[in-house]
């Protein structure tokens, strides 16, 4: 009898420490096998060091915080577009064939208009949008997904231009125009990622025309598939295989200077390991990456992962922006976490998980900004959260800002309030060296370099403390240097000498 | 007689004479090191066939070398060489080289001695401790001078430590040479032959490893299979 009490209670407590092994998972992805909290970062050696929270919740948009169910009854579908400016806020409703304009005020939401069909557009009512974007003066651009075109329209929302399929040979002219993504540029040029065209971004002039692609990837030709294709394949499988061409971005976006963000999620693990798959890229006017990766590991999102599973692969980053200061964000859609990076590729914090609660994710689509504050739409949600800086986040922030501005004393007695929140921020120690470099405090500054594992600074400091001890102790050094140049010539002297001695009395004795 | 004599029965004096002369042997063969390093052809020969080393000189500086490496790891400057402190540990750096270095040895041994050269493993053993003089020599004091560099000035530094490492290699390989009386092609071959030996060695040690870790683990469950039942 006892015995089985005792047996029962083993059972009972293995299966309490399995459960409770799942239980906490939804935060930390234990199965992953890196478990991290909401908020982390990564060190030198790619370790996960926790951090104060970077963002917190602001407030959570949703069909009932709209009102949307008392008005039409429709609630949010499958959002896959979202766009900001100023206080505005687009978010294309792709299930409901409709945009919803957004009016936010702080934590105050208000629904501005409802649009669904754009006047003088041929059909009037959109299908399936999927993206847009908003200009200075109002003017909204639409991904009309299923209706094949870029509307273009005024505030008043009556047609301004349509961008169609090109006639361009260079287009497939046997499948459709299927604009996912859409971004345009000051001079009113629209950049469109549309689904099955792998030669990367269609390029449309403000007048409507179709001028080229633009950012494709160089063609990488692998010689065992060449000829397993071309010998080993029937004509029938090699068509088959010519036809599935995946879309190789995910999303774009166009920073103030004109260069354009992109997302890749098409690559496989060892390309993502030997960076050549560069998953985040900043393509200049013809189409190269000009990302700056000054940092050891390259902006990839999350440095570990399990293996390539829908689940648990490596990151997916769906959506990117990019902050007035040339920080940017990448979402990841696979664990529900954001990425920011510094103008140099340095991860600056990461955030967030999958779940229900506010602040973590089903499945992120898209990813904005207004000023500081980041927005992001969640398709299975149907929901926007809007995050806002804490004051760790904004002091990081105000910390980046200042010293691209040249107030180096100010952004160093900003580094040292991050230090205070968090002791293990490499970028604090630089910021702190630099600093206390300008200040010529030079053993202190390499101290801060070598936490931060700054060569380059550390090297500068160094050659100038060295250069000082140098000029201080010159008397010792000089000293040494002699000493230790004369006694090996000195005892060289005295055996030489010895030896003649001892020759010339052996002479003697002969003689 | 008065060898048994002391054996049985060592004097005071006698036993500080033997320790003095020890000493003053051990301290040669160290400093025969330095011969050996400079004059590679000669010195090897004279080491083995005159008896110039001892076996303590080169557990000295198979232990130096050991050392070095372990120094090298903590205390270079980051600018050259960034080691996860946290993550190292010591005993097990130093024997990812002593048992390389061990094996190595081993094969060589057991290769050469089929195909009639003539050292020893005392000789091998000894030769090859005494090839990582170089290393120890350059890599120790280089430890100092990369706290004093910053690393645009470190091709000096690199310079050196590939040094090192070509010299222990040309070491090695003129020690085997002089060690087995060999000619250069039949060194070349025979170090080529070792490494293979090394890695069957190596199979072999993993496969007797993990047949001993099962044979282990049945017995544990033997035992505590039996322990259950009897309670």
């Amino acid at each position: 009898m006892m015995k089985k009490t005792a047996g029962l209670l083993m059972i009972l407590m293995l299966l309490i420490t399995v459960s409770a092994g799942y239980a906490d998972d939804s935060n930390s992805m234990k199965e992953d096998g890196f478990s991290t909290s909401y908020s982390y970062n990564y060190d030198y050696w790619g370790d996960v060091q926790m951090t104060p929270d970077p963002y917190r919740v602001l407030t959570v948009i949703d069909s009932s915080s709209l009102g949307l169910e008392q008005l039409d009854n429709l609630s949010i579908n499958n959002p896959q577009g979202l766009f900001a400016r100023g206080g505005d806020v687009y978010v294309a409703d792709t299930g409901n064939n409709r945009i919803l304009q957004l009016n936010l005020d702080g934590e105050k939401v208000t629904l501005t208009r409802i649009i669904t069909e754009i006047s003088g557009a041929e059909p009037a009512t959109l299908n399936g949008p999927t993206d847009l974007f908003a200009d200075e003066e109002g003017n909204i651009y639409i991904a009309d997904y299923n209706n094949h075109r870029v509307i273009m329209a005024n505030k008043d929302l009556n047609l301004m231009k349509e961008f169609r399929k090109p006639t361009d040979a260079t287009f497939n002219q046997s499948s459709e125009f299927l604009p996912s993504k859409i971004a345009v540029d000051v001079a009113g040029r629209v950049y469109v990622l549309a689904t099955n065209v792998n030669k990367g971004f269609m390029k449309y002039e403000s007048d409507t025309s179709f001028t080229g692609y633009i950012g494709a990837n160089p063609v990488k030709i692998d010689m065992a598939d060449y000829i397993w294709k071309r010998y080993f394949m029937s004509r029938e499988q090699r068509a088959a295989s010519e036809s599935f061409v995946p879309t190789e971005y995910e999303n774009l976006y166009i920073d103030e200077k004109g260069f354009i963000y992109a997302t890749n999620t098409v690559f496989s693990e060892w390309e993502l390991k030997s960076d050549t798959a560069k998953p985040i890229r900043r393509l200049n006017g013809v189409g190269n990456d000009i990302l700056i990766k000054n940092d050891r590991y390259p902006p990839i999102g999350d440095l570990y992962w399990k293996s390539e599973s829908i689940q648990y692969g490596p990151s997916k980053l769906t959506d990117i922006t990019a902050l007035d200061n040339e920080i940017y964000v990448a979402v990841d859609k696979i664990r529900g976490r954001l990425f920011g990076y510094d103008s140099q590729g340095v991860m600056l914090w990461a955030f967030g998980t999958k779940g229900n609660a506010d602040g973590a994710f089903n499945r992120p689509t898209a990813l904005d900004h207004i000023g500081y504050d980041l927005l992001v739409l969640d398709g299975l949600k149907n929901s926007v959260t809007v995050f806002t800086p804490t004051e760790y986040g904004q002091l990081i922030y105000d910390a980046t800002d200042t010293y691209l501005d040249g107030d180096y004393d100010r952004s160093a007695e900003l580094w040292q309030e991050v230090m205070k929140l968090n002791a293990n921020y490499p970028l604090a120690f630089r910021g702190l060296g630099r600093s206390m470099l300008r200040q010529e405090k030079y053993l202190e500054a390499m101290d801060y370099f070598e936490r931060a594992h700054d060569r380059d600074d550390y090297g500068r400091a160094f050659k100038q403390y060295r250069k000082i001890w140098i000029e201080k102790n010159v008397l010792w050094v000089v000293l040494i240097l002699a000493v230790l140049l004369l006694i090996p010539l000195i005892l060289g002297r005295i055996k030489k000498m010895r030896w003649e001695v001892i020759m010339h009395e052996h002479s003697k004795v002969r003689h | 007689m008065s060898t048994v004599k002391s054996v049985i029965e060592p004097t005071a004096a006698e036993r500080a004479e033997r320790r003095r002369a020890w000493l003053d042997r051990y301290g040669k063969s160290l400093r025969y090191a330095l011969h050996v390093i400079t004059h590679p052809f000669d010195g090897f020969w004279d080491l083995i066939h005159e008896n110039r080393g001892t076996i303590a000189a080169a557990n000295t500086f198979l232990f130096l070398f050991l050392l070095t490496r372990v120094l090298k790891l903590i205390c270079t400057n980051f600018q050259f060489i960034s080691a996860p402190i946290q993550h190292i540990n010591v005993f097990e750096e130093a024997a990812s080289l002593l048992l390389p270095f061990l094996v190595l040895c081993v094969a060589n041994w057991a290769m050469t001695t089929l195909f009639d050269g003539k050292g020893r493993f005392r000789d091998i053993y000894m030769g090859m401790c005494y090839a990582l003089v170089p290393y120890i020599l350059i890599q120790l004091p280089m430890i100092l001078v990369s706290n004093m560099l910053t690393f645009e000035e470190g091709s000096i530094y690199t310079v050196m430590l590939s040094l090192s490492l070509i010299w222990c290699v040309f070491l090695v390989f003129v020690g085997l040479m002089e060690i087995h009386d060999y000619t250069p092609g039949k060194t070349f071959i025979f170090i080529i032959v070792t490494i293979v030996g090394a890695c069957v060695i190596l199979f072999l040690m993993l496969v007797f490893f993990s047949l001993l870790s099962d044979a282990v683990s049945f017995f544990v469950s033997l035992y505590r299979e039996i322990v259950f039942r009897l309670n």
